[in-house]
This record gives C-alpha cells, structure tokens and sequence, in this order.
C-alpha cells in the first residue's frame, strides 16, 4: 500500500466571477521513503493540491472531490479532529515564504515546543529537549542561545531551517515542502535542499516536493509529476522524464532552465502567459503556447496515457510518437551538447 | 530601555510646556477680563479690580505671566538666594499648585481632585464595557463573514457610529430610568461613599448603578468603531501564512485563534485604546453632560462659561497629562506585547 495516493482529487473555488477549478483530476501515489516533485508554473495548482492534502483550504466556496489516500485511509471529508491528529505529526509541511510562516510574537522556541506538545503528551522541558535536538539536526548555529529568540532575529534561510525543524520535530512520514526554497537566495536554496535531502535520509519520510524549478526536481525527486493549468500533463520517474521528455510544456520548461555551460544569449521561454482557470481554453490547456499544436489540440482534449516505452510514463499530448521521440532526441542532444 | 524611558519623558516635558504655552496665548488673546471675573461680573467696584489686576498678574506682559504659572506647577519652588550672590541653596519641595479660580476663588487643584474621579469611572468602565462589547462581536463576526450575525453586527456599528452620544444618552435616560425605571437617570454616586452629612447615595454599589447608562451611552460610538477595527484585523491576521503554519501543526482552531491570531490582531487596537482612553480623560463632554456626572468635561464647559480661565487651564493641564502618561503606557505595552519593537 502506498504511504499516500491521490485519485482524480479536484478542488474549485467559488467565487464571484465563477468557479474556478484549480485542481482537475490529479493522481499519484509516494512511496514510503520516497519523494515525488511536483512542478510547474505559478498557478497551475500545486499549492492547492497539497493543501488540499492536507485539509487547509479555506472551508468556505471551496469544494474538493476524488480521493486521498493516507495509509489506505480517506482523508476527504474526515473529521476536522482526525485530519488535526495527521497534521504536523504523521504528515507535515513547510511553506515557500519563512519570513511570514513564523508567527511573529513568539519564540522560535515557543512554537517547536507547541508543534511537539500538539502531538505528544510530554512535558515542557521534554518537548523542549527534542526541539532543540531538531534545531540542532537543521543546523542553527548555537541553538541553545537562540532557543528564545524571535523569528525576525533569524534570516530567511534560518527561519527556513526552523520551519523544517519544526515539520520533523514530531518525525512525520511525509514532509510536504511546499516551494521550500524559493524565497531564498540561490547559495542557501542549494544548503536547504542539501539539508532536507540529508534529514530524509535521518528520519526516512517521504517528500512531496513543490516546485517551479526543474532544477530542484533533478536533485531531489524520485518521481515527477509536470503540472499545467490544474491538470498533469506528464508523470515519470525522474531520470525517465530528464532522459525522454514527452510534452511539450516539459520541454519548454526544461529549456527555461540557465545553464552556466551553455553560452545563449538569453533562455529560451515559453511564449505567452499561463491560462486563466475560470476560463480555460478549449482542447488542450497547452494549445494555445504549444508550438507544436495541430487542429486537434484545439477541440479535443488528450488523456493521461503511458508512453509505448514505459507503462510507467504517463503524458497527454495528441503528437504521434514519432515526432516526440525526435524532439526529446534533439532537446537531450543540445542539452548535452551545451554541457559539452 | 531605560534610556528610552528618559528620553521619552524628556520629551513628554517637552511636549508638556509647548501645549501650555500654546493653551496659555490662546487665553491671553481671547476677549475676557479675568479681573472682573474675579470681583463678580458686571458690578465689580473698581477697587476690586484694581486689587485683582495686581494680584492676578495681569499687568504683567504674557511670558511673565506664563513663567508664574510654570512656576506655580512646578514640584520645587524657585531657590532664593538672599545677598544676590550664587550659593548653592538646597530645592524646596512643594506640591505643584494650578491656582485659583477666577469666578469662585477655590482652590483648582481641589476642584480637579474632585472631578478626576468621575471622569475616571466613566471613562475607565466605558471601556471595559466597549472592548468587552466590541472584542466579543468583532471577533466572532470575522470568524463568520457574511453570516447573520456579522450583518448584524455591521449595522449595529452603523448605528453607534452614526448615532450622536447625546440621542443615545437621552434615549436611554427615557427607556430605562423614566419609562422602566431601572436606573437613575442623572447624578454620581461616589466609589468610596458620599460625605457622610450630605444624604447623598455612595458606595461601589450605589456607584455601579448610577453609572450603568453613562457607560452605555459613552462606550456606544467606541465599540462601534473598535468592532470595526478588530474584525478588519482579525480576518486580515487569519489569512497571514503563520496562521496557516499553526493549522499545519495539527493545532485545534481555538488555540490557533487565541494563540496565533489574536496576539496580532490586537496590536493595533492596544495603541487605539490607549490613545482613547488618555484623550476621553480630558472629559466625555456629552455623556458627562446628559447624565449630570460632575466630571471634567462639565468642569471644563462650566468654567469656559465663568470666563474662568484658571479653570479651564487646570482641566487642560489635567488632560494633557493623561494623554501623554497613556500613550507612554501604550508604547510600553506595545514594545511588551511585540518583541519586534525594540526601545532604544
């Protein structure tokens, strides 16, 4: 059984000027142990995904449907005190930005303390104990002196580590890093990832990493799902989709990425601007930025299918293998050509 | 800290005679004649006057007169040296003196140790009763947006912002003292007790009761106003990511309420408070008024009738003390509640 298996999960948000369904048929499962990226553009509906997860959308206007799967059990529409009882002890999660993800008027001490206390019946000095132990564990330098202080007295990166510490105070089996480095500069992004990396390895939880950044999905992910406009678009193992990519939109991302190596004037991007979700085009949501889009693309919409060469490598896009096969041919053979 | 302290009360002397000043030259350039007020009015014999001109000062030109009146506040008299020459000469204590007033010759000081205490009550349990009233429904009403009760409470502060304090105060005199006859409709009941020769009612008891329709009346248009502020901020602090942390911890919402949410969203309602508070000491006119409270406000409108200056002087010397003490507190508190204001 899978630690956690998400089915068809869809979430709308009603609002004024309609429903808008940010989440649209979304599945995958993680493994115990392993991390699954999810990537894409800004509002394709990864954050919603995962607090959907997790139980933290806004209750009112707000409707999900589908199935999340937590150890074999439905999490959709449990109890407020059985998803309270998973948050922050069996699954937890840390947030894009650590400036405002701490609160503010207590202690970074406080709030590790009452992350362990939540969970465990245990007394203040045990409960402090263990968080100063995972403060430690992220790397906060003399971390019984700064027990006390207050988050605005951290940096971002710090505030960072605090925030990891206090999602694997209580030794969660999944950590759901949602953008964990985005916020910060590139040196520390490289040391958080390094350090969320070295702690799954500590504590053995899966991840379900966040992210825009293609990059980050090369060093850590075992398996990636591409996201665009609500829906996957394509799903693999992780050296699958660097090796064949699929979609298009997956190639467009991969050939956004700078490489130091490579001497291009400037990166290449994807024409054009995400879709809105109120109102999302025809076909398939790709169409209108694909360069490779055919009169199909517009009226038909492709589904999650496995590629002919890995049952296991799923992705919606109408192109004929063929032509697809060619373009990841040629996208790998400039990439290896750049890092020459 | 401590630095910050002095400073702070440095400047709040500062503040203190510039405010005088200006009060002062306002004074000194109104229409009136102090002296005749002094000698009763109209009939003032001439003599009288003269005695009063001199002895008010009033020949004097306005910063000698301003000095005099420094002088007469300050808590050390002036020292005096007797051969002219520069000695050190030991300060001589004194307690800080407003003067007299000008129409009934009492002692100011007195007078505002008398209305002091009723502006108090009033002002004091005016405010219990609006943050009760407005931390209650506001927020209950930010929790519940658009909910029946939030409507509610949204006309509710329509109602106390638009209604003026003298219709509240005369409206509530009606219905329950007159019409019901729950409560008295007039007068102050002192805390410690009335004199016990006067026949007039005391006692906490007496004293809650009698002040039961002032408070209503003078903390009406402030819940109102405070309902409006903590729901804005509540619903503002609920979207803040760390509150989103705190539900991701597995947090109960009560205590992601109470421990999270709240301790933000009063920050600024603790600054409002303390301002109100130290501003409505200076006297709630209307409700004091509607309500025959002897308090400041009265004080202050009787004397500004009797063209007693002195009196009206002493009441603002009061208030000005109590803003500058409050939003003193406020900071304090502010740099308490908040660790991320520093006080240097």
């Amino acid at each position: 059984m899978a630690l956690l298996e998400v089915k068809d999960l869809r979430t709308s948000f009603h609002t004024d000027d309609g429903v808008v369904k940010a989440v649209d048929g979304v599945s995958f499962s993680i493994e115990k142990g392993e991390t699954l990226g999810i990537v894409g553009e800004s509002g394709c509906g990864k954050s919603v995904t995962c607090l959907t997860i997790m139980g933290l959308n806004p209750k009112r206007n707000t409707t999900s449907s589908g199935q999340v799967l937590w150890k074999g059990k439905e999490l959709l529409g449990a109890k407020p005190r059985e998803l309270r009882e998973i948050r922050g002890d069996e699954m937890s999660m840390i947030f894009q930005d650590p400036m405002t993800s701490l609160n503010p008027v207590h202690s970074i001490g406080k709030q590790l303390v009452e992350a362990v206390q939540l969970h465990r019946d245990v007394t203040k000095k045990v409960a402090r104990a263990r968080a100063l132990e995972l403060l430690k564990a992220v790397g906060i330098p003399r971390a019984e002196n700064r027990f006390d202080d207050y988050p605005h007295q951290f940096s971002g990166g710090m505030r960072q580590r605090v925030m990891i510490a206090m999602a694997l105070v209580n030794d969660p089996d999944l950590l759901i890093a949602d953008e964990p480095t985005t916020a910060l500069d590139v040196t520390t992004q490289a040391q958080i990832l390094n350090l969320m990396k070295r702690l799954q390895q500590e504590f053995g939880s899966a991840i379900l990493m966040i992210t825009h950044d293609l990059g980050v999905i090369a060093e850590t992910a075992d398996d990636v799902v591409v996201m665009y406009a609500a829906k996957v678009v394509e799903q693999a193992k992780v050296d699958d989709l660097f090796s064949r990519p699929q979609h298009p939109y997956t190639w467009g991302l991969m050939g956004s990425l700078p490489r130091l190596e490579a001497d291009v004037e400037r990166l290449t991007q994807i024409p054009g601007q995400p879709p809105s979700l109120l109102r999302p085009p025809s076909g398939c949501r790709f169409h209108p930025r694909c360069p490779y889009v055919m009169d199909v693309c517009k009226t038909k919409e492709p589904l999650l299918a496995p590629t002919h060469h890995d049952p296991d490598h799923r992705q919606a896009c109408h192109l004929d293998e063929e032509t697809k096969e060619r373009e990841a041919a040629k996208l790998l053979a400039a990439t290896m050509a750049e890092a020459g | 800290m401590f630095r910050y302290l002095v400073r702070r009360m440095l400047w709040a002397i500062v503040l203190f005679l510039v405010i005088m000043f200006v009060t002062f030259v306002i004074f000194f350039m109104a229409p009136s004649d102090p002296a005749r007020a002094v000698c009763g009015g109209d009939q003032a014999r001439p003599e009288c006057l003269v005695r009063a001109t001199e002895k008010l000062g009033l020949d004097k030109p306005i910063y000698d007169q301003y000095g005099r009146f420094i002088g007469r506040l300050m808590p050390v008299s002036k020292p005096i040296s007797r051969d002219g020459g520069l000695h050190f000469v030991t300060p001589h204590f004194k307690t800080p003196s407003l003067g007299t007033s000008f129409a009934t010759s009492q002692d100011i000081n007195q007078r505002i140790l008398q209305a002091a205490p009723v502006t108090a009550s009033l002002v004091f349990g005016g405010a219990v009763l609006w943050m009760l009233v407005a931390l209650s429904i506001g927020i209950f009403s930010a929790l519940k947006p658009r909910s029946l009760l939030d409507r509610g409470a949204m006309i509710f502060v329509l109602i106390g912002v638009s209604a003026h304090p003298v219709w509240i105060g005369l409206i509530l005199s009606y219905s329950f003292g007159v019409r019901w006859d729950i409560t008295p409709i007039a007068n102050y009941a002192p805390f410690f007790g009335a004199p016990a020769d006067s026949g007039l009612p005391g006692g906490p008891w007496q004293w809650f009761y009698h002040m039961i329709l002032p408070w209503c009346t003078f903390a009406l248009l402030f819940s109102a106003l405070y309902v409006r502020m903590i729901r804005a901020n509540v619903m503002e602090t609920l979207n803040e990511d760390f509150v989103r942390t705190a539900r991701a911890k597995g947090a109960p919402e009560r205590r992601v309420l109470i421990q999270h949410v709240l301790r933000n969203a009063l920050l600024p309602t603790v600054t409002m408070l303390g301002m109100d508070i130290g501003v409505a000491l200076g006297g709630a006119i209307f409700t004091e008024q509607i309500f025959q409270l002897p308090g400041l406000g009265r004080t202050a409108i009787g004397a500004i009738g009797n063209q007693d200056l002195a009196l009206v002087q002493g009441v603002v010397v009061f208030s000005t003390i109590a803003i500058l003490v409050f939003n003193l507190i406020v900071d304090l508190l502010y740099a308490w509640i908040d660790p991320r204001i520093r006080l240097t």
